[in-house]
C-alpha cells in the first residue's frame, strides 16, 4: 500500500508478529477487513514499528484468525466490527459480542450483517453486592448532546461498573464511499464527524494522493495546515467551555463558548463555512484562500483572549479541585487500549503524527508537543491549553511564510491502487485507507477516527469512581459519538 | 468565584441584538444554497446534476433543471462544475419553510405562512425545545450548542432547550434517523404533551441527505413524524436556526418560497 509497505502473514505468523511488535516498542494502529475480488476477506493490520518511523501493513487472508486482542487490547473493537460487518471469525476473542450492529437489528438493515456473526449480547458482568443499582441513561440525554446509551452499576455515589452503548448512530459511512468517484468521496469524508471535517477530509485526500502518486503544490500544503490548525483551535475552545460547564463555572463556560464562536466566525469569513467545509480535494484545494490582512490581527486577538481565559481557569480553585486526580488514566492502559491525541499525551505518551509522520506543511513548521505525566482530567486540559497556543503561533507563521502559487494539481484516479492517509485531528490520530477499484472508483474506504480509540479507553477511567465526577471526566476526554459510530 | 463575576461584568454584554436590535447576525462570508439562473444554462448541459452527491439536482427529459433544496448539502460542487455561472454560490442560508414543497425549485408557491392557530401563538414568548439526535454527524449539535453561547444568547428570545420531553412544545430532530434511534425518537415524541410540534434541522433530518438510506438509516423524518418546519443546511448555521424558530412562532416571515429566497441578504 502506498504509504505503508505490506507484508503477507499466515494466521500462525500473525500472533508471533503481534507479540514481537509488542515486545519491541512498536504500536498497533488499527485493523480493517478488505473484501477480495475472488471472494473472501483479507484482514489488514496497520502497525507503527518502533524503528524506522514509518507505518507497515500486515495482510492475512485466512478464514479463521486468532484474536490479537489479548496481545493488543485495543484491537478488541476492530475485531468485533469486522465480525459484525464482514463475518470474519476471530478465535479466542475475550468479548465475542456484536458491536456496531446488534443481533436484534431488523430487516432490511440486517441484510448487511454477515451470516456468521456472533449472536451474544454485550452484557454487563454479573456483580453482586448489597444496595446495588443499575441506571440506564440515554440515548436521549439532557441538553443538546449526541445520542448514546450508558449503563451505570452503582452503590450510592460509587460507580462499580460502567458500560457505554455508542453505536446507535452507526450510519455505515465506510460503505457509503463504495462506488463514488474520488472527488465526490471528499464530500462524504467531511461529513463523518463535522467537528473533525478538516482532519477527516485531509486524511482522505492524502490517502487518495498516495494511491495515485499525486504531488500537492506547496501553497496547498501550507493552507491545509492552516485549515487543520483552525479546526484545532475552535475544537479546543469548545472543550474548555464544555469542561467549565461540568465544573459549574458559569462565566468560564460562557467565555469558552464565546471564544469558540469567534473562532467559528473567523472560519466562515475565511472559507464560507464555519466547519471549514468545501475546500479540500484530492490534489490540493478547490480554490485559493485570500488570507487578507484581517486574519493575522484576528488570530492575535483570539490568542490573547485565550491566554487570558486559560490563565483565569488555572487560578480557579473550584475548577481545579474537580479536575485534579479525576479520571486518572495510566500510561500503560492508555497504550494498551489505544488512547490517542491529547488523552494519551496527558498520560505521558509522547506521540503526535504531525511530528512523527509529517504531512501537509508540518515538516516546515515549529511544532511543540506538550506532554504531561499526570494522566488526570487536569492534565488533559493543560495539554490542550498548550496546544491551543502552539496552534495559533503556527498559523501566524503560515500567514507569514505560505508560498504563492497554484493550489491544485490534477489527481487522476489510478484504478486498482491503494493508499494510506493520516492526520492528527484535535482529538488524536486519524487514518484513512483508500482502495480504488476498476474505473478508478472507490472500492473500500476504512476510517479510523480518534473517538473510536478514546471511547474504547474511557470506561477504564470510570469504573470505581464516583457519580459526581462522571460528567467532568467525560468532558475532559473531549469525545464525539459520530466519529466513533461512523 | 467572585473573581469570575467581576471579570464577566467588566467584559460587558457579548450578545447581538439581531434580528430586532443592533448587531449583526454573525454570518459574514457564510455560503448558502446555490442559486440557479436557468436562462444562463448551456443547451443540453447537466454538469451540475452529475456532480451532485445527493441527487438534489435533476435534469428532466425536457432539459429543465429541478432542484430539491431539501436534499442539498451545500457542498458547492455544482457551482464549480457549472460552465456558465448559471449555478452560482450565494449567502442564502435562511431556508426554513413550513411546507416541504417550498424547498423545490419550480414547485408550487405556498400561501404566506403565518401560524394562525391560537395554540401556537400562545408560545410566541416562551418556547421549550427538546432536541433528539437521530444519527447526525455532530455538525447540527455543534451549531445548536452555539445557540446558547453569549453571542446568540437564545434565551433573550424566550426560547429554551429543556431536558424533558414532558416540558417540551417543540421536538427538534437532527440526523437521517438510524434504525437504532427510531424507537427512542418515537418514544420521545409520544412523551410530549399536546399541543406539540416538530422541526427537522439539517438536510439529513429533512430528507436523509448524504447519510440517508443504506443498511442503517431511513430518510430523515419522512414517514416517521409529522413535520411543522423543515430547515435544510449542512449544517444550518445558528442564525438560520434562530430564523426558522422565529418563523415557526410567526415572529418573522418565511423567506423561501418555491426554492427561492426572497429579499437580498448581505448585498
Amino acid at each position: 500500500m502506498n504509504g505503508a509497505p505490506a507484508r503477507n502473514l499466515t494466521a500462525v505468523g500473525l500472533q508471533a508478529a503481534a507479540q514481537y511488535l509488542r515486545d519491541n516498542g512498536g504500536r498497533m494502529q488499527m485493523a480493517y477487513a478488505l473484501p477480495r475480488p475472488a471472494g473472501g476477506v483479507e484482514v489488514r493490520y496497520l502497525v507503527a514499528p518502533a524503528d524506522p518511523a514509518s507505518f507497515a501493513l500486515w495482510c492475512c487472508a485466512e478464514d479463521e484468525l486468532p484474536s490479537l486482542a489479548t496481545i493488543w487490547p485495543l484491537l478488541g473493537w476492530y475485531e468485533r466490527e469486522m465480525t459484525d460487518l464482514y463475518g470474519v471469525r476471530f478465535i479466542g476473542h475475550p468479548e465475542p459480542a456484536p458491536l456496531v450492529l446488534p443481533a436484534t437489528t431488523p430487516a432490511p438493515f440486517a441484510e448487511r450483517r454477515a451470516a456468521t456473526v456472533a449472536t451474544g449480547k454485550d452484557v454487563l458482568p454479573e456483580i453482586r453486592a448489597n444496595d446495588l443499582q443499575v441506571l440506564p441513561f440515554g440515548p436521549v440525554r439532557a441538553d443538546v448532546l449526541e445520542s448514546a446509551g450508558f449503563s451505570f452499576v452503582y452503590v450510592g455515589e460509587h460507580i462499580v461498573h460502567y458500560h457505554p452503548d455508542l453505536f446507535l448512530k452507526h450510519r455505515g459511512m465506510e460503505s457509503r464511499f463504495e462506488g463514488l468517484g474520488t472527488d465526490a468521496g471528499v464530500i462524504l469524508a467531511e461529513r463523518v464527524s463535522a467537528v473533525g471535517t478538516v482532519a477527516h477530509a485531509l486524511a482522505y485526500c492524502q490517502a487518495v494522493e498516495a494511491a495515485c502518486g499525486c504531488d500537492v503544490p506547496p501553497r496547498a500544503r501550507w493552507l491545509r495546515s492552516l485549515l487543520a490548525e483552525l479546526e484545532r483551535v475552535y475544537n479546543h475552545l469548545h472543550y474548555f467551555g464544555h469542561l467549565a460547564n461540568t465544573t459549574t463555572l458559569r462565566v468560564g463556560e460562557a467565555q469558552g463558548k464565546l471564544l469558540e464562536e469567534q473562532a467559528k466566525q473567523i472560519n466562515a469569513r475565511l472559507t464560507g463555512s464555519r466547519f471549514l467545509r468545501g475546500l479540500l480535494t484530492p490534489g490540493g484545494l478547490r480554490r485559493d484562500l485570500d488570507l487578507g490582512d484581517w486574519l493575522s490581527p484576528a488570530l492575535e486577538a483570539l490568542r490573547a483572549a485565550t491566554a487570558d481565559y486559560v490563565a483565569m481557569l488555572e487560578r480557579s480553585d473550584s475548577h481545579l479541585d474537580r479536575l485534579i486526580t479525576t479520571g486518572h488514566l495510566s500510561a500503560r492502559v492508555a497504550f494498551e487500549q489505544g488512547a490517542t491525541g491529547p488523552v494519551q499525551r496527558a498520560s505521558g505518551i509522547d506521540r503526535d503524527v504531525r511530528r512523527d509522520h509529517p504531512y501537509a506543511a508540518y515538516a516546515d513548521l515549529p511544532l511543540e508537543v506538550p506532554v504531561s505525566q499526570q494522566g488526570d482530567a487536569h492534565a488533559r486540559a493543560v495539554v490542550r491549553a498548550e496546544e491551543l497556543d502552539n496552534s495559533i503561533a503556527m498559523m501566524q507563521r503560515i500567514l507569514l511564510l505560505a508560498p504563492k502559487g497554484e493550489v491544485r494539481t490534477a489527481c487522476a484516479p489510478v484504478p486498482g491502487t491503494e493508499g494510506l492517509g493520516w492526520t492528527e485531528s484535535p482529538r488524536g490520530s486519524l487514518f484513512y485507507a483508500v482502495h480504488l477499484g476498476a474505473g478508478g472508483r472507490l472500492a473500500r474506504v476504512k476510517v479510523k477516527s480518534p473517538s473510536f480509540s478514546n471511547w474504547r479507553v474511557f470506561p477504564s477511567t470510570v469504573h470505581d469512581t464516583n457519580m459526581m465526577d462522571y460528567a467532568i471526566n467525560e468532558a475532559s476526554f473531549g469525545l464525539t459519538i459520530a466519529g466513533c459510530a461512523r | 468565584m467572585a473573581l469570575w463575576t467581576f471579570w464577566g461584568l467588566a467584559k460587558g454584554s457579548a450578545s447581538t441584538g439581531w434580528p430586532r436590535g443592533a448587531g449583526g447576525d454573525g454570518q459574514e462570508g457564510m455560503l448558502g444554497m446555490p442559486r440557479l439562473d436557468a436562462a444562463a444554462c448551456e443547451k443540453d448541459c447537466s454538469a451540475c446534476a452529475s456532480v451532485c452527491p445527493t441527487e438534489a439536482i435533476r435534469v428532466g427529459d425536457d432539459k429543465s433543471v429541478a432542484i430539491d433544496y431539501g436534499r442539498c448539502v451545500v457542498c458547492q460542487l455544482c457551482t464549480e462544475a457549472c460552465p456558465t455561472g448559471a449555478m452560482a454560490p450565494t449567502h442564502d442560508w435562511a431556508f426554513g419553510v413550513a411546507r416541504r414543497e417550498d424547498l423545490l425549485l419550480g414547485g408550487t408557491r405556498g400561501e404566506t405562512v403565518r401560524p394562525t392557530d391560537n395554540q401556537r401563538r400562545a408560545f410566541r414568548r416562551s418556547l421549550h425545545i427538546r432536541h433528539v439526535d437521530a444519527g447526525s454527524c455532530n455538525g447540527c449539535e455543534s451549531e445548536l450548542q452555539a445557540l446558547n453561547n453569549p453571542f446568540y444568547n437564545l434565551h433573550r428570545l424566550g426560547i429554551f432547550f429543556t431536558p424533558s420531553p414532558r416540558f417540551a412544545d417543540l421536538l427538534l430532530v437532527t440526523g437521517p434517523v438510524t434504525h437504532a434511534m427510531l424507537e427512542p425518537l418515537r418514544e420521545t415524541y409520544a412523551a410530549m404533551a399536546e399541543p406539540r410540534w416538530v422541526i427537522a434541522v439539517g438536510t439529513c433530518a429533512v430528507s436523509g441527505g448524504i447519510s440517508g438510506g443504506g443498511y442503517t438509516s431511513g430518510h430523515g423524518l419522512e414517514g416517521v413524524l409529522p413535520v411543522d418546519v423543515y430547515l435544510p443546511g449542512c449544517p444550518p448555521n445558528p442564525a438560520a436556526i434562530i430564523e426558522a424558530l422565529l418563523m415557526f412562532l410567526g415572529r418573522v416571515p418565511q423567506r423561501v418560497r418555491a426554492g427561492r429566497q426572497e429579499g437580498a441578504r448581505h448585498g
